[in-house]
């Protein structure tokens, strides 16, 4: 029997060489399938989009047109922008981005453990952090730039506030969320404070923070993007302010295409950080 | 080893009202002994459990530990809960040789003793898997090996095998007697199962229905070792005893019952 199992040229083995085949094909087939229909949503819209502008059944001056907006950014990256090289404006925007992220990501990670993990100071300060939560965060972004200036750090002032205020819940609520019996097989196993949170409290927290930071990396490119509409000299949030300001419809499409692909980008960065992090829940037989 | 002395626990509840879950406990469960302990469902099995363990304070009487009393938590006890003990986001070896790490063992060392107990436990070869690759009964022998490798001297159990499935929990009790049987582990066994009980115990003990549950019967068990848990039930003078214990148990069930009945007449 194992004899004949082992041997590549017996039929019960071929047929399962054939199976695999099939099976790989197709999912393979599913794959182009799925993948020429999202393609197809894509032509259709802007086929649409460029055949209405280009026959003026809908307004090219409001509505602009796929075409004159890919030119448009084209000018931008051979002749540069009004503020300068389209790169630069790109750099500005995504450092501040960057920058209101990892501060914001950081301080509502470790504002959340500590409210977590402290009944008492989750106690007071409860009620002034759901207050600070129910002010609509925008309207901070004015004071900022009264504050820090038109430079970069009133940008990165209001997306740390975006980002904090959601990695904060999370921590929060993933500190909280943690299992009682894993918390005390840990404790019984012999964990003081600090390794009960570097083995138990932080991994199970991960998940949840984690999944925060989808979101709020938009939020961060967000509060850079509005704050550089309400007062800056550079960036994409300029740009577009600037484009809106010279009634250049085609401009402030442009600069929302640039937006897009930054953070379709920066979505998929997040997503590969998110893997890397929890393992765990990936690896599935 | 283990000594309630006139342990009564309480639970202040949201109305302000005080819920008395167990009251005046007196037990003493020497080393290396086997006990199991029956009951009603929440009559507060887990409870007893918790005081034993550490994680909570008895409001009245004392535990003591080898004639210690006992503050904190109990660094001679380790525990196989119910549902999970693995940490999810930790390989087999890592989950195992946890106990070893926070107890500042290296890396290297404590790895070493890790793929004894895996393999103690039939799970050798699966070192590198994530729980969530395994089944319900190999996360069972994650857990067990991962309590054994501190080499506690108290094991408790918490319905630790009643979720899985009737053969696997068959395996699952005869590998925890066999491994069992090598060390001089107290055992404190909490299931809702009186088969279970008598097959593996040296002892049962039945509690009374809550509130303020206090212990019922006492019943040694002497049948040799090493046992077989799957045919040791179809032993005559396992029925006996069962039926003697059962007598004890069921009046406590029915007032379990009735009192579960009563409340939810009152709340409707
Ligand atoms: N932390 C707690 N706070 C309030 N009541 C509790 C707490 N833990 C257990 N109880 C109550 O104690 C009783 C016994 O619970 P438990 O020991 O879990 O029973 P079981 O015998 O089923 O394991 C239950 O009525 C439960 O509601
Ligand atoms: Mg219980």
């Amino acid at each position: 029997m194992r004899t004949q199992t082992n041997s590549v040229s017996n039929p019960v083995n071929d047929t399962v060489v054939l199976r695999k085949a099939e099976v790989r094909r197709q999912a393979i087939n599913l794959r182009i399938r799925n993948l020429s229909l999202q393609w197809s949503v894509f032509i259709v819209l802007m086929g649409t989009w460029q055949i209405l502008s280009s026959n003026k059944i809908i307004d090219p001056f409001f509505f602009s047109s796929p075409f004159d907006i890919v030119k448009h950014i084209w000018t931008w990256v051979v002749d540069g922008t009004t503020a300068g090289p389209l790169y630069v404006q790109f750099l500005v925007t995504f450092e501040e981005t960057i920058l209101s992220f990892i501060l914001g990501g950081i301080a509502g990670i470790i504002f959340g453990y500590l409210l977590g993990v402290n009944e008492l100071l989750s106690v007071i300060l409860g009620p002034y952090i759901k207050m600070i939560n129910a002010i609509p965060r925008v309207v901070l972004v004015p004071i900022f730039i009264l504050w820090f200036g038109l430079g970069m750090s009133s940008k990165v002032a209001s997306g740390l506030v975006l980002t904090f205020f959601i990695v904060f819940f999370n921590a929060f609520q993933g500190v909280r969320e943690v299992d009682r019996n894993l918390v005390n097989n840990a404790r019984l196993l012999g964990a003081t404070k600090r390794q009960l949170a570097r083995h138990v409290i932080i991994p199970s927290a991960l998940t949840w923070i984690l999944s925060s930071l989808h979101t709020s990396f938009g939020f961060a490119l967000i509060g850079a993007v509005v704050g550089e509409f309400v007062g800056a000299t550079e960036g994409l949030g300029y740009l577009i302010a600037q484009a809106q300001g010279a009634f250049d419809t085609i401009g402030v499409f442009a600069g929302m295409v640039i937006l897009s692909i930054t953070a379709l980008v920066a979505d998929w960065g997040v997503s590969k950080l998110e893997k890397r992090f929890i393992a765990w829940r990936h690896i599935r037989q | 080893m283990i000594e309630l002395s006139g342990v009564t626990k309480e639970f202040i509840k949201p109305s302000g009202e005080v819920h008395t879950v167990l009251k005046n406990i007196n037990l003493t469960i020497p080393k290396g002994e086997f006990v199991s302990i029956v009951g009603p469902t929440g009559c507060g099995k887990s409870t007893t459990l918790s005081l034993i363990a550490g994680f909570e304070q008895p409001s009245a009487g004392e535990v003591y530990i080898l004639g210690e009393e006992l503050q904190g938590m109990n660094p001679k006890a380790a525990c196989v809960f119910q549902t999970e003990n693995t940490f999810p986001w930790k390989t087999v070896i890592d989950n195992v040789s946890l106990g070893l790490r926070l107890r500042g063992v290296s890396k290297s060392e404590s790895y070493d003793e890790a793929r004894k107990w895996i393999a103690r436990v039939g799970l050798k070869g699966f070192e590198g898997y994530y729980p969530s690759q395994l089944s319900g009964g190999m996360r069972k022998r994650v857990a067990l090996a991962q309590c054994l490798i501190v080499q506690p001297e108290i094991l408790l159990m918490d319905e630790s095998f009643s979720a899985l499935d009737v053969h696997t929990r068959h395996l699952m009790e005869n590998e925890l007697l066999r491994i069992w049987e090598e060390t001089s582990a107290s055992v404190f066994f909490i299931t809702h199962d009186l088969e279970e009980a008598i097959a593996l115990s040296d002892r049962v003990i039945v509690l009374t229905a809550g509130p303020g549950a206090t212990v019922k019967g006492d019943y040694k068990i002497d049948f040799p070792r090493p046992r077989n848990v799957a045919e040791i039930s179809f032993d005559p003078a396992f029925m006996k005893i069962h039926k003697q214990i059962w007598e004890d148990l069921k009046d406590e069930v029915m007032i379990s019952y009735e009192n579960a009945n009563k409340l939810r007449v009152k709340s409707s």
